[in-house]
């Protein structure tokens, strides 16, 4: 099962490469990952989309846990959740091309952040089935370019990840 | 205000850690420490022949003492040399810390010469590793660097020291830490009352208990009250390879070691119980088999005090993350106030059947007129050192065999390489227990394949004058690969001889040592006497014995707890 855990880590040099090696050296699978600074900037946020039985996802968290540098985590799909890619396409848009992409951006709620005589460039966010659909909705023999940002996500109400 | 460089001030640290002798090798990036040492007396420093020597030595005084060891080496080739050393401690959860000369800031990055990514290689086999960035920071990295390293579940922390950063040009203040504060690592103190409720609630109603002790018992120094709770609840314990001696051996309730070469009965007891205690142990594969087919009436309550352990490999019915010593007091004052006791009648039908158990095979060999057995060359040195010694060994046939045979009644005493199966590691174990227990009676049980991997320690025994005891199970084959090969591989025996073996008698004498052969039966306990009488020298005991002997009883591969091999021929 799919599953998003987030992680607060020590915001210092070699601490993203005890995470990452985590995983490879313990044979579990990262379908994305996203890191950045929080607010705090002791802290970094961390998270990682991954693939497990209970009892892999179980001894991901325990063995994250474990690493010094960990402060805290939760694994979001425990719980209700938001969770959120930002996709950048490069799309050929020539002709009658340009006005149907245009629509399908809109029908996605995306917006063209750059444009040249052949080339919109599309921003869309959302899930990670959102993005998939688009890519399938403009068809991938018009897609030149795509770069994703990985899945981030935060719990949904009052309950929160911090110290 | 004292003002310090940074090689002072690291080994001011270590002086205000309480450390005694630290193991090491002197070179480039490491100069600057190492002319700081010169300058005092407190830290002694011990120069060993080859890094990976100097991690075994402080590993081997790790185990005898329950303190952490402490390594100084210098990059590039002498930090990768301790790798091994480090991963075989963090296998068995040693508490060390290896301290690595790096090259200078500047260079870090450029290929430059002697350099590595300590930090990156070292990253998979340590429980933590530090880089210094800041002369200044260097005392309390080391005060953190041993906090790590003992608390919780113990472990090895590398600490890389670029060169720069111990620069007799630069001096700083210094201020060495009394407590440490990580927001990020806090390991429990006590175990859920509620859980722990209801594990002794279970004990008291189990019809087949069997307690699983683990090295954790040890490393949590817990034998005392594991042996007070058993004694109490009457059942019988087994214990892991490296939970040896966490129980006393020679006692009735004790059933000898569990696994792939446990006994026959703690196997059994293991496979038939309905309930299993399991005490700061981890279900590893050499102890599980099958892990689908493990114990399948048993219910398991699980003491760890890394929470990672439990439920990892076989899922436990009742986890009790916790340090093994503070739970087990707990279990003891409600077992001690509990009113229910547990079922006698269940647990003499269980007692009357391991001792069937016990009385089918227990532990036996067959004995030779004229080879000797490599299990009474164990049996022999057993009696003859009162069962006291320290008793490390290297991996292989003889470890099993020693471990089988030598009844180790105190913790401490058995150290050998258990998870990551060291061969070389015996040697400089032995040496780091002699040094700083010069009082004790310290053996090497070896063979003749693993003595050869660290041998040139015999030139650090010389120069420090540490008179060990090696005995080595001479066989002239790599014993257990032999044997595998024999049983799995129809006798192609691939690589597994040791031809053009060198005269250990000269070789060890060369070293300014004692060297003593033994081929003839009627000669091995007399012999052995000799070797044992010779308080201050190191004897190199090179003991000829059965070059087919397997050992047994061992556990069928992919089969439960209950698959036993218990000799060449009978299979149960």
């Amino acid at each position: 099962m799919r599953r998003i855990i987030s992680v607060l880590l020590e915001n210092e040099p070699g601490a993203l490469s005890r995470v990452v090696g985590l995983f490879s050296q313990r044979n579990y699978n990262i379908e994305t990952l996203t890191v950045a600074p929080t607010e705090d900037e002791t802290l970094s946020r961390l998270t990682v989309t991954t693939t497990g039985s209970d009892k892999v996802i179980e001894q991901i968290t325990k063995q994250l846990n474990k690493l010094i540098e960990v402060v805290k985590l939760v694994d979001l799909t425990e719980g209700a959740h938001i969770e959120r890619e930002l996709m950048l396409v490069k799309l050929k848009a020539t002709g009658s091309q340009r006005a149907e992409i245009k629509r399908t951006v809109d029908i996605f709620r995306g917006q063209i952040v750059d444009v040249t005589s052949s080339v919109y460039t599309v921003q869309l966010a959302g899930n990670s089935e959102k993005l998939d659909g688009f890519i399938q909705a403009v068809g991938t023999s018009g897609v030149l370019e795509v770069v994703r940002s990985g899945v981030s996500g935060i719990a949904r109400g009052e309950k929160v990840l911090s110290l | 205000m004292e003002l310090l460089s940074g090689a002072d001030m690291l080994i001011r640290s270590l002086q205000d850690e309480g450390i005694e002798y630290i193991y090491g090798y002197p070179g480039g990036a490491a100069l600057h420490i190492y002319d700081a040492l010169f300058r005092q007396d407190k830290v002694k420093h011990i120069l060993v022949r080859h890094e990976q020597g100097a991690v075994h030595m402080a590993d081997g005084y790790a185990r005898a003492s329950g303190k952490a060891g402490t390594v100084l080496v210098t990059s590039g080739p002498g930090a990768t040399n301790t790798i091994t050393g480090i991963a075989t401690a963090f296998m068995d959860s040693i508490p060390m810390v290896v301290l690595c000369g790096q090259v200078a800031s500047s260079l870090i990055g450029e290929d430059a010469f002697q350099e590595t990514d300590m930090i990156g290689v070292s990253r998979p086999v340590v429980k933590h590793n530090l880089s210094v960035r800041h002369p200044e920071e260097i005392p309390e990295i080391i005060r953190k660097a041993y906090y790590i390293a003992t608390t919780g579940r113990p472990g090895p922390v590398v600490v890389d020291i670029p060169k720069d950063m111990t620069t007799p040009n630069e001096r700083y203040e210094y201020v060495f830490p009394r407590k440490v504060k990580l927001r990020s690592y806090n390991p429990a103190l006590r175990g859920h009352a509620g859980q722990i409720r209801k594990a002794v609630d279970m004990l008291m109603a189990a019809r087949r208990p069997v307690v699983y002790a683990g090295g954790g018992v040890i490393l949590g120094k817990a034998s005392e009250q594991l042996t007070e709770l058993v004694r109490m609840l009457g059942c019988p314990i087994t214990n892991t390879l490296m939970g040896i001696g966490c129980y006393p051996a020679t006692d009735r309730q004790h059933l000898g070691w569990l696994g792939m070469h446990g006994t026959y009965e703690a196997n059994m007891a293991m496979h038939h119980s309905d309930l299993i205690l399991c005490v700061g142990a981890r279900f590893d594969d050499r102890v599980t088999n099958a892990t689908e087919k493990f114990c399948p009436g048993a219910r398991i309550v699980h003491i760890d005090i890394d929470p990672a352990s439990i439920s990892k490999t076989v899922d436990a019915d009742v986890p009790i993350v916790g340090p093994v010593d503070a739970v087990l007091k707990e279990m003891i004052s409600l077992v001690r106030e509990s009113r229910e006791k547990p079922d006698e009648e269940a647990l003499a039908a269980w007692w009357k059947q391991i001792d069937e158990w016990r009385a089918f095979h227990g532990m036996r060999y067959e004995t030779s007129d004229d080879v000797i057995k490599p299990q009474e060359v164990i049996e022999a040195l057993w009696r003859l050192t009162n069962g006291e010694a320290y008793v490390t060994s290297d991996v292989g046939q003889h470890q099993m065999f020693a471990a089988q045979y030598y009844k180790f009644d105190k913790p401490n005493r058995w150290i050998n390489s258990g998870g990551l199966g060291t061969m070389g590691f015996g040697l400089p174990a032995a040496m780091g227990v002699k040094l700083n227990y010069p009082e004790e009676e310290v053996l090497c049980i070896t063979g003749e394949g693993s003595i050869q991997m660290n041998i040139q320690e015999l030139s650090t025994c010389k120069q420090y004058n540490l008179p060990v005891k090696i005995i080595n199970l001479n066989n002239q084959a790599l014993g257990m690969v032999k044997q595998w090969q024999d049983m799995n591989y129809e006798s192609r025996h691939s690589q597994s001889y040791m031809e053009s073996l060198p005269d250990f008698i000269k070789l060890a004498e060369s070293y300014g040592h004692v060297g003593i052969r033994i081929d003839r039966k009627e000669d091995l306990e007399p012999k052995l006497k000799e070797a044992l009488a010779m308080k201050d020298k190191l004897v190199f005991v090179d003991i000829y014995v059965d070059r087919f002997e397997h050992v047994y009883p061992m556990q069928v591969a992919r089969g439960s707890m209950k698959d036993m091999w218990l000799s060449k021929t009978e299979r149960v």
